[in-house]
């Protein structure tokens, strides 16, 4: 028991884990061996509190090329030759710390996942959580977080089509940042993150290796913190114009027969990718940790295992094979070194100048604990539940002014303000762009086009883990299937409090039931994922925020749907109810509660198979040209749903039914599995044909036209208003 | 293109997929150029536009090559950043400077074509609003007063960012450019430099077309020359 508390504590280890490590060893452990289990037994790289539960996620499809594990993330076959594979990742931590960097730095550690599997990126997307926008240090979070994005992204020609945005005090001093990011892989083309055969040799290309990001992965990413501005150098830096560089060379040299295997250099550094890549190829691995090109001297062992400098990709090559690679990235002014090669045994072995520092066997290394745990339902969440939301007062205000209030929302009003600072369109495959339910992407040589979008309320899924990660499902599909396009594939990104407590514990185990359960009804894998756990601010949890990102398929990419109104006289048809405004119990968890009233409560509820259903109808009528527009009906209700629709298409709508005495409920009720449609009235026949093959209620609210938004006859509001409530909202929210 | 282009392969995709004209990528290092018609320098952040935009990339030897083929007359293109690398090179005058708000911005635009009797919009009529989109953070053109009256009165000034109905107006300016420009040529009229991207506007399932008046403008005049 030689180690000191300080050094657990500043590699995030208990004492039980080293306990442990001592028993697998049969030893102490060296003290950069000590290092190396900090890294890969630490939440980011081990998911000691994911891991069995992550197993029980649905994995299989029959348009699954790769399957999720076997590399850092599934590939799913789109036909005609192209396949796709995507992940999320988060960057909380770093960016809560310092924004900028740590935004930035998320979006490059996503895109090298994604071309490490031979893909060449085609499409980012951000899910961002801050705390209420009224705030100063929340704009300085929100500001550095989407500067970095947008720097980052713009710089490296991947288009920014889509994400999320929300807030609530629940985030406040621990925003999430999670980035998602879309390969595409042609002609079977894909990289494996392993080598071959023994005595393949592993090079480091790209940057050289700083002090930058030390224990990143073991103390920024998985531990308590609170006000750690110290650990500010544990926060990266990026360049993004060495990244794009370095896709552009790492893409081409696999075309080159010596490439075998290709893996990035993400968290932990060279540890995790080299100690990955050794128990990924079955073989151990000898590491020349002297020959690792630096940016600053005197840099020990230790902190070259465990940099996590930016920019930096790992290639495994045949041996007298290396030549065209080094010229290839000379080429491209990029530094390519030998710094190991994968030999026979099970030991990563170090050494640092000829003498040998450590060896130790990598499955020891790469076997983290796994903490089992079920959860207890605690009786505040029994309480919030059953609160009897009739008792909530109908507003004093009219419904218009509340209409506009709540159209003017930060959680509701027009993202444009954001999105204008990404590039969209490079690439020049987007055909529809983010402000929608979900961006729709061509692809080139193809008929068909692909549809992502992501998806989470957290406040759903505070109030039910288990049924809000089901409707957070549910919705990253419904965001896809009201552009036409049919869910394939999902990718997962866990954001959670405190894994030590019962409570997080309970919202664990919940969610990934619920997602499970959700992603089999519809029948779709999930192909990757990442968690992030110990997300906390001012001693709370935040809420259980599983990000689902979802992929969808169109055959024909010239048949798809957008948000907007498009034609004067078009029917409007709400698709998955049979009446026209929401009920009381669609209050639960509401943005119109929260906003409104300050109350998070509420039962939340989806039927799951109405909810399959209904998407798939609206599907149908795309494919067959029925429809004009398509928008799901989610944060805000039916009345936000209608005005946006109206707003961006520029021309208004009349609802025939009045809202009536709880005109708030049935206006802004969040009652699941609604999809709002507008069509040609000759078309209404067709689409009950679909409706009713389908047994999916549907029912025609009333019609496209005018210059305002009239809910009934009492009840109007100029569309100009609308407009201008909606589209600087979120202007007013965030500046002084 | 440079280390750090990204918009080759959009442009080489409007000018050959679209348009079904030969194209080839040209690499930084390449020094000889009189093999082709016509030249395009496409966006991105040429070098990490580490510095200044285009700072560095005026340096690089394609350039010199760049620099001699537009002198010979031959018809030079600079987009969004190779704008910039060819009002670096001095190629055309003047500068782009930081977006007067500061922000990136990725918007649609509409251009007024002020000038239809060049060779990249002879096929554009005058004051038609072409359609297409800009994605910059520094695409604020900006000159000293002699050389904005120059451009002005030799009609060198051909794209001015408008409104929908051609009006030119400080509301729809959306980088703080002078006099609300988008788009010059040089006095020669065969080196043309614009902020906005044509390349993404090269397909109405991509949003619109109207960026093609400009390629095919350019490959028409040629045409007609070599014959």
């Amino acid at each position: 028991m030689t180690v000191s508390q300080e050094t657990l504590d500043e590699i995030a280890l208990s004492r039980d884990e080293y306990e442990a490590i001592i028993d697998r060893l049969g030893r102490e452990p060296e003290p950069l061996e000590l290092g190396l289990f900090g890294a890969l037994w630490s939440e980011h790289c081990g998911y000691k509190h994911t891991k069995a539960l992550l197993r029980t996620l649905p994995a299989s499809s029959e348009r699954l090329l790769v399957a999720p594990g076997a590399e850092n993330a599934g590939v799913i076959d789109l036909g005609d030759g192209l396949s796709v594979c995507f992940k999320i990742e988060s960057h909380n931590h770093p960016s809560a710390v310092e924004p900028f960097e740590g935004a930035a730095t998320g979006v490059g550690g996503i895109i090298r996942d994604i071309f490490a599997m031979g893909a060449r990126p085609i499409a980012l997307l951000n899910s961002l959580r801050f705390g209420q926008p009224d705030d100063a240090r929340t704009r300085y979070l929100m500001n550095g977080v989407i500067g970095g994005i947008s720097s980052y992204g713009n710089c490296i020609g991947i288009p920014d089509v889509g994400g999320e945005i929300f807030f609530s005090d629940s985030y406040k001093g621990n925003p999430l940042v999670n980035a998602m990011c879309v390969g595409l892989i042609e002609d079977g083309k894909m990289a494996s993150a392993s080598a071959k055969e023994p005595g393949d040799l592993l090079l480091l290309v790209g940057a050289d290796t700083g002090r930058d990001g030390i224990h990143g992965a073991s103390g920024l990413a998985s531990r308590s913190f609170e006000e750690q501005a110290e650990m500010r150098s544990a926060v990266q830096v990026g360049n993004p114009f060495l990244e794009k560089v370095l896709i552009e060379a790492c893409i081409e040299s696999l075309d080159l027969p010596g490439v075998v295997g290709l893996q990035d250099c993400g968290a932990a550094g060279i540890t995790s990718a080299a100690i990955e890549m050794a128990e990924r190829s079955n073989m151990g691995l000898k590491l020349l940790i002297d020959k690792v090109p630096r940016r600053e001297q005197g840099m020990t062992p230790y902190e070259v295992m465990l940099s996590e400098s930016q920019e930096r990709m790992l290639l495994a090559v045949t041996p007298g094979e290396e030549g065209p690679v080094f010229d290839l990235f000379e080429k491209w002014d990029l530094d390519a070194t030998v710094i190991g090669e994968f030999e026979l045994g099970e030991n990563v072995r170090i050494f640092d100048k000829g003498e040998l520092v450590t060896s130790t066997p990598v499955i020891t290394l790469t076997d983290a604990p796994e903490y089992k745990f079920t959860g207890v339902k605690p009786q505040w969440l029994t309480d919030l539940q059953d609160a009897d939301l009739s008792a909530i007062p109908v507003p004093a205000e009219s419904p218009s002014t509340l209409l506009l209030k709540m159209l003017a929302a930060p959680n509701i009003a027009s993202r444009f303000p954001i999105y204008r600072q990404y590039d969209y369109h490079v690439q020049t495959n987007t055909v529809v762009e983010p402000g929608g339910d979900a961006a729709v992407l061509r692809l080139k040589g193809s008929k068909r086009g692909i549809a992502v979008s992501t998806d989470c309320n957290g406040r759903i899924c505070y109030l039910d883990p288990e049924i809000g990660t089901a409707i957070a499902v549910a919705e990253a599909c419904r965001n896809l299937s009201v552009t036409g396009a049919e869910p394939v594939a999902l990718t997962d990104g866990l954001n959670f409090g405190n894994p030590e407590t019962a409570d997080v514990q309970f919202q664990l185990t919940e969610s990934i039931a619920g997602m499970s359960r959700a992603a089999e009804a519809f029948g779709i894998p999930i192909v990757s994922g990442n968690a992030s756990m110990y997300n906390q601010s001012s001693g709370k949890d935040i809420y259980p925020t599983p990000i689902i990102g979802s992929l969808g398929l169109l055959e024909d990419v010239e048949k798809h749907a957008t948000v907007a109104f498009k034609t004067e006289g078009d029917a409007i048809v709400l698709l998955g109810t049979d009446s026209t405004w929401d009920g009381i119990d669609g209050l639960a968890a509401s943005e119109y509660l929260d906003l409104i009233h300050g109350k998070v409560e509420g039962q939340p509820a989806l039927d799951l198979d109405l909810e399959i259903r209904t998407q798939t109808v609206c599907r149908d009528a795309i494919a067959s040209d029925l429809i004009a527009s398509g928008h799901d009906v989610s944060d805000g209700g039916l009345a936000i749903a209608i005005a946006e629709s109206a707003i961006i298409g520029g021309i208004g709508a009349s609802i025939t039914e009045a809202p009536g005495e709880r005109w708030d409920a049935a206006m802004f009720g969040e009652t699941q599995s609604r999809i709002l449609v507008s069509l040609s009235p000759e078309n209404l026949s067709k689409l009950e044909d679909i409706t009713s093959a389908l047994n999916v209620p549907m029912t025609l609210i009333g019609s496209v036209g005018g210059d305002s938004l009239s809910f009934g006859d009492s009840i109007s509001t100029p569309l100009v208003d609308a407009d201008d409530a909606w589209k600087n909202g979120f202007t007013l929210a965030t500046s002084d | 293109m440079f280390p750090g282009t990204w918009s080759e392969k959009d442009t080489y995709y409007a000018v050959n997929g679209v348009l079904g004209q030969d194209a080839e990528y040209i690499w930084h290092g390449d020094e000889k150029l009189d093999q082709y018609d016509a030249i395009v320098l496409p966006g991105g952040f040429s070098y990490g536009d580490f510095l200044r935009c285009g700072a560095i990339a005026r340096f690089s030897p394609v350039m010199e090559a760049v620099r001699n083929f537009a002198n010979k007359g031959g018809p030079v293109i600079g987009i969004c950043n190779g704008f910039q690398v060819l009002c670096e090179s001095g190629l055309l005058p003047g500068v782009l400077m930081r977006n007067d708000h500061l922000e990136f911005r990725c918007i649609w635009t509409d251009l007024k074509v002020e000038n239809p009797s060049t060779m990249f919009t002879s096929t554009a009529t005058a004051g038609q609003i072409l359609h297409i989109p800009m994605s910059h953070g520094e695409g604020n053109y900006q000159a000293d007063s002699a050389t904005i009256k120059q451009l002005e009165d030799n009609g060198q000034v051909i794209f001015r960012y408008a409104d929908t109905d051609g009006n030119i107006t400080p509301a729809i300016n959306p980088n703080g450019s002078i006099n609300n420009i988008a788009g010059i040529i040089n006095e020669r009229g065969n080196v043309m430099g614009m902020m906005p991207h044509p390349e993404k506007a090269s397909e109405k399932l991509i949003g619109g077309d109207d960026g093609n008046v400009i390629f095919t403008s350019m490959i028409e005049n040629i045409v007609t020359t070599l014959a």
